[in-house]
């Protein structure tokens, strides 16, 4: 793609080192919690301590009367339009039964522990928290539903008052027609598996800054999100303003793996606060706030059924999914929905029926977190085939390859429609290569001896694979603008907001190639409102795609566009011109030259001089890429694990990865998001778990109780990279951010089960503990004391 | 009325003098008073190791400190180690091995590692791994630091031959 | 855990003292009412942060230099209540002379929890599956207790008083620690299983153990963390053992008991799983003290 060539290459493909990295590595990263503003003022919240309670009087007196205290704000005390407004229903769906959704601050009714009630304002954060605690509040505790599944019992405890049923959503999902083909079909297995998802726990937690202009009536609020964008419309719907009125910007972002993306009813009480105090107003959520209020993703119970053909050839699967939805629905049934979607994955599913129901809890509700309801439905459909296998006396592998959809047949039509409104069509990818790439790497065929000599010591060793394929580069779109200024430099210009994924790096590396300059002659800024007009942010595993391919056309642009203005400065052809070393010159004579920086002050016009009938103004481009539909990454996954049939202890002894996101921008940024990935499916896997007790109130909230994987838990990760590029975009590119989670825990169980083959346990559940392995091990565990 | 203290304190080779909240963190004091805000918050009950900073040499954290006991005393935190604009060995080992994405573990993990490579001048990677426990990271998977780790040490050593 | 009312993680104000010596910070518990004396932070400051510690005198034990010390006298450990676990970690003292307390050192905590982190902060939080004060209940260490009134020793288990609770009255606090030396040609272990490296453990277990010339067990000990408020010295399983051959089938049956000792459950783990480990870890501390205690009568 590249005509440029200098000493070493920078663009695309290359493994340059990331020029986030000095700032951060000095200390001199700009997180929300280092901006301090002059006069700026700390907000602590008051939060209902029950999961579901009636609020009466709160009384604020003792904590108005501490000095410092600036103010208490109550849902009486916010603007007209936030006390109307809930938080606005991000993605609508008719399939939603009931929409429920929070206000800023609890108007009569508290649905979760920690819902925000008062917005306590003072001069420092320590202060802010001695008022919170001096605010009195009666509540009025109610019957609180902490389980989804138990939430639909006749007589369960309802999770808002006055609802009918704890039923958020209902849909159903079909191919064929799996109830007719599962008759007569030679096997037909059963399975019930319950997923306990973990939460984000981003190492940075939430925070705004809201500062208000009184003269503009405008707002600039400095948020911690994965795209400033989707903020600001939230705000622009619950405030009614104008589009002037709100500039919303995020600096350097301490991870967000999705949660960070969504809207959040402290973002509303600060900058009302702000308002009211003519005041910059700080919130920062502590790491317990981040426990009880920060989105997570949990809790899914499935019962599905696999019918097979006597060579064990899927005919179909059917089933019911009840996922737990929370106590509200901000993003609607975005989550259930790639969940079901995700279910037939990399096999030829001829028949296919789920009935998914998303049920309200008294619990922090859920919304995507890495991976984004994937790796629940990939850990589903690999115990199926792994039943399958079980039960034909056939290698795990095996039933998997004759089931792979084979390359010859991409673009492939699941036949499912996905969450982008598009029929599900793999664009390509090769799966059974990717499962072979990833067996060979991890010595699949030796396993069966390295099995049998450990045992002859009594050690109990599995391995484990899973296959998953994921919608990736979701629409509509995202913006950037490529902009040469009249000094020459270089600036792109994206509604992309990353937390950690590196933009700043593999984005330049994108221009440089079309701008016959080096990457680090490019700078990126990324999320900021005021200066790309449209935006989406950076979730899903969409930004390499869709941001990439922006970038791209955007350079290719501005790139055309100084070739054309440079023709007319020396009188020559556009098709005699190359871009190089931050000039426009003749091809065939290099010598012959005009500077970007030339180009770019003739593009911007002098005045007095008319520019009619000639290009637009400014050496400079602006691109939203379309994608027409999701491009389909995957990855196999083989994990090898050994169980301490004594305490239940699982070790991962060797994990590897085989992933295709199709063309690559920055290998080493590539394998950093893949490693990380899986580091997260290791907690999903085998540690992370969040409790409530009976009446919905959260028992895990630090990190003494969650059980974040450390570095002496996670393995060592073995890549292979296939590289199928996508036909859908002009760069090939697939996304890569989730691909590493995706798999990981329908690998790890598998292995886990495999270990304990010889004494018959079968898993169902994730995250399995070394206290459920034991139970099931039963007599078993007491190894070397029976 | 607030309980406060004048105290003496060196921090990165300089001594400020405040008078501080007596219940107020070595953290905030870092990131909110001095704005020295390289050094994060990322849990305030001691698991996280994200403010990790070195007291008197040894490395602590500055979430289960308060200001007022390091009276006298002298605090590094991540600011100091690259002189002159330019990263010191281990900072620029992790840029090379990509022992970063967010950025936002890292000064505790600098730190920790600073202490570590001091007293550990040949680390084997399950002792990397066993002090690096001490730090949650969330981004990485742990592999890339470890290798910087482990890639810094072996440069500290060519360097000291 | 999650207590209704509490949403803060920054402590609640109250005044500082930085007492130098024991006598002066006896003299300010005397005087105050609701003091908390602060060692190495690494458990009160959190529980401060969350606010589960109100304190309204903070008594800083940081510039006591006297309760800062590891010696070796009459046949016994003495170690101040302020040394760090880390001297307690490089002590030579102790790796020379109680391998046990190094060995139930390399579970504590992280480096940096273990740069600040004390014994006597460590033995007052009484966290029940602390491998400290497993170790104290394992040696039959003796507290040495101050306060104005006086002086009085605690022996470890009645210095347990309680789920998280010491024997220490409001004006008392910890200033050393005697662990009696081992007798010579008894072997130790301490295993544990906790969740991840440095956490808590679920249940600990550390076993002595001394052969007499025949191979039989002729001293045994064994404690037990995680089944109650405060590790277990299991008698009746001490008893059985001795005279016993020091082999599998001995452990076999001592595990098989300490696998009935009663236990607690909590929001994670059952009582069934925690009296599951006491069984498989008493099995290991016994193996592997038996292990290396044939190894010192061949070595």
């Amino acid at each position: 793609m590249s005509t440029h060539v200098n000493e070493q290459h920078t663009g695309f493909g290359a493994s340059v080192k990331r020029k986030e990295d000095p700032a951060l590595l000095r200390g001199e990263g700009r997180f929300i919690d280092d901006i301090h503003l002059p006069q700026m003022l700390h907000a602590a919240f008051v939060r209902s301590p029950y999961a579901h309670a009636r609020i009466g009087n709160i009384d604020k007196s003792a904590a108005l009367a501490l000095p410092g205290v600036h103010a208490v704000l109550t849902h009486a005390d916010l603007p007209q339009a936030a006390r109307d407004n809930t938080l606005p229903l991000l993605v609508p769906h008719p399939a939603i039964k009931l929409v429920k959704l929070p206000y800023a601050l609890a108007k009569d009714e508290t649905c979760y522990a920690g819902e925000p009630v008062a917005c306590v304002v003072a001069d420092s954060r320590y202060l802010a928290e001695d008022a919170a605690q001096l605010v009195g509040v009666d509540y009025e505790p109610l019957p609180a539903v902490n389980d989804c599944r138990a939430a639909l019992d006749d007589g369960a405890p309802l999770a808002h008052l006055g609802a009918e049923s704890n039923i958020a959503a209902r849909f159903p999902l079909k191919v064929g027609d799996a109830d007719k083909a599962f008759v007569g079909a030679a096997h037909v297995f059963r399975e019930k598996i319950y997923q306990h998802r973990g939460g984000p726990f981003f190492m940075e937690c939430r925070g705004i800054i809201a500062e208000y202009d009184a003269h503009g009536d405008a707002y600039t609020l400095h948020v911690a999100s994965q795209g400033p964008h989707r903020i600001k419309r939230s705000m622009m719907e619950v405030f009614g303003f104008g589009d002037h009125q709100i500039r919303v910007v995020t600096p350097d972002v301490g991870g967000g793996f999705g949660p960070k993306g969504s809207f959040y009813p402290e973002y509303i009480d600060v900058a009302a606060a702000a308002a009211l105090l003519r005041r910059p107003v700080k919130w920062i959520e502590d790491r317990r706030e981040n426990f009880l209020c920060t989105h997570q993703e949990r809790d899914q119970y499935w019962d599905m059924e696999i019918a097979v053909d006597a060579n064990a050839k899927i005919i179909g699967v059917r089933g019911q999914l009840i996922h737990e939805t929370g106590a509200y629905v901000p993003w609607g049934i975005v989550l259930p929905w790639i969940t079901a979607t995700t279910v037939p994955g990399p096999y030829v599913v001829p028949h296919f029926k789920l009935d998914v129901i998303s049920v309200f809890t008294n619990k922090i509700q859920t919304t995507p977190v890495r991976g984004a309801g994937r790796p629940e439905a990939v850990t589903t459909m690999e115990r199926l085939m792994d039943r399958v296998a079980r039960e034909l006396k056939l290698d795990r592998a095996e039933v998997r390859r004759r089931n792979f959809i084979q390359p010859e047949q991409m673009p492939y039509k699941v036949g499912i429609i996905f969450r982008d409104g598009r029929p599900v069509t793999y664009d390509s990818g090769d799966y059974p290569a990717c499962l072979d790439a990833a067996l060979k790497k991890s010595d699949y065929d030796g396993f069966a001896q390295r099995q049998a000599a450990a045992r002859a010591q009594g050690r109990y060793l599995g391995i484990g694979m899973a296959n998953a394929v994921e919608a990736t580069g979701l629409g509509p779109y995202e913006s950037a603008t490529v902009r040469v200024a009249t000094s020459g430099k270089i600036t792109v210009y994206t509604g992309a907001t990353p937390q950690g994924q590196s933009h700043k790096t593999t984005l330049a590396q994108i221009a440089s190639d079309q701008l016959g300059v080096d990457f680090d002659d490019i700078e990126v800024v990324t999320g900021d409102t005021s200066v790309n007009a449209l935006g989406m942010g950076t979730f899903a595993a969409r930004s390499a795609v869709t941001a990439g391919n922006s970038v791209h056309v955007a350079a290719l642009e501005v790139a055309a566009k100084a070739k054309k203005i440079a023709a007319g400065m020396m009188e020559c052809l556009e098709d005699d011109l190359e871009l190089a070393d931050g000039f426009v010159r003749l091809k065939s004579a290099p010598d012959v030259k005009k500077s970007l920086r030339e180009i770019s002050v003739r593009a911007f016009g002098m005045p007095g001089f008319s520019m009619a009938g000639g290009l637009t103004p400014g050496l400079e481009h602006t691109a939203h890429f379309l994608p027409d539909q999701s491009a389909y990454s995957n990855g196999a996954h083989v994990a090898e694990v050994e169980v301490d049939i004594e305490t239940g202890e699982v070790k991962i002894l060797r994990y590897t990865v085989a992933h295709d996101c199709g063309r690559v921008i920055n290998p080493m940024v590539v394998d950093g998001q893949v490693v990380g990935g899986v580091a997260h499916g290791v907690g999903n896997a085998l540690y992370e778990q969040l409790m409530f007790d009976d009446n919905a109130q959260p028992l895990t909230t630090n990190f003494g109780e969650y059980l974040l994987p450390m570095a002496t838990d996670v393995p060592r990760v073995d890549l292979v990279h296939l590289e199928t590029p996508s036909p859908l975009n002009p760069l090939g590119v697939k996304g890569a951010g989730e691909g590493g989670t995706i798999s990981a825990i329908g690998a790890i169980i598998s292995a886990v089960e495999n270990a304990l083959a010889p004494f018959d346990v079968k898993i169902a559940e994730a995250p399995i503990t070394p206290q459920r392995i034991v139970e099931l091990l039963g007599d078993h565990a007491w190894g070397r004391t029976r | 009325m607030a309980d406060t203290r004048t105290i003496a304190v060196t921090i990165n080779g300089t001594v400020h003098n405040a008078t501080v909240e007596t219940r107020m963190t070595l953290v905030d004091f870092l990131r909110h008073e001095l704005k020295l805000t390289g050094t994060h918050v990322g849990c305030e009950h001691g698991v996280c190791g994200a403010c990790t900073v070195l007291v008197n040499g040894v490395s602590a954290r500055a979430c289960l400190m308060l200001v007022v006991q390091c009276d006298g005393q002298r605090v590094a935190t991540v600011e100091s180690l690259a002189g002159d604009r330019k990263l010191n060995v281990l900072q620029q080992s992790f840029q090379d091995n990509h022992g970063l994405q967010c950025g936002f573990c890292t000064p505790g993990m600098l730190m920790t590692l600073t202490e570590f490579l001091r007293d550990h001048p040949e680390p084997s990677e399950a002792q990397v791994r066993e002090v690096l426990s001490g730090n949650l990271c969330r981004c990485t998977g742990y592999q890339s630091i470890v290798d910087a780790t482990l890639d810094a040490a072996k440069k500290m050593r060519e360097a000291a031959r | 855990m999650f207590k209704a009312g509490h949403f803060t993680l920054k402590p609640a104000p109250f005044t500082y003292h930085d007492p130098h010596s024991v006598d002066d910070a006896v003299d300010l518990l005397a005087r105050h009412e609701n003091a908390r004396v602060l060692a190495g932070g690494q458990s009160l400051m959190p529980m401060m942060n969350f606010r589960y510690a109100m304190p309204d005198h903070l008594i800083d034990l940081n510039k006591v230099g006297e309760l800062a010390y590891i010696h070796v006298e009459n046949n016994a450990l003495h170690i101040g209540a302020m040394t760090r676990q880390r001297d307690l970690e490089f002590s030579d003292d102790i790796a020379r002379h109680c391998p046990l307390l190094k060995a139930a050192l390399a579970h504590v905590g992280h480096r940096q929890t273990r740069n600040r982190g004390t014994l006597g902060g460590s033995l007052c939080h009484q966290d029940p599956s602390a491998e400290l004060v497993n170790a104290a209940a394992l040696l039959g260490a003796t507290m040495h207790v101050v306060s104005q009134r006086g002086k009085r020793d605690l022996a470890a288990a009645e210095f347990a008083l309680a789920y998280m609770t010491t024997a220490l009255a409001p004006d008392e606090m910890l200033a050393g620690v005697t662990f009696p030396l081992p007798t010579q040609g008894t072997a130790h272990a301490f295993v544990e299983f906790a969740r991840r490296h440095g956490d808590f453990a679920i249940v600990a277990c550390s076993a002595m153990l001394g052969l007499d010339g025949k191979g039989n067990i002729a001293k045994v000990a064994l404690a037990i963390s995680g089944l109650a408020h405060a590790p277990v010295r299991p008698a009746t399983i001490e008893q059985a053992l001795l005279g016993q051959k020091a082999d599998a089938a001995t452990f076999k049956a001592a595990a098989a008991e300490a696998g009935k000792l009663e236990a607690g459950a909590d929001a994670y783990v059952t009582a069934t799983y925690r009296q599951h480990l006491a069984r498989m870890l008493t099995y290991r501390a016994l193996e592997q003290a038996a292990t290396s205690a044939t190894e010192n009568h061949h070595g």
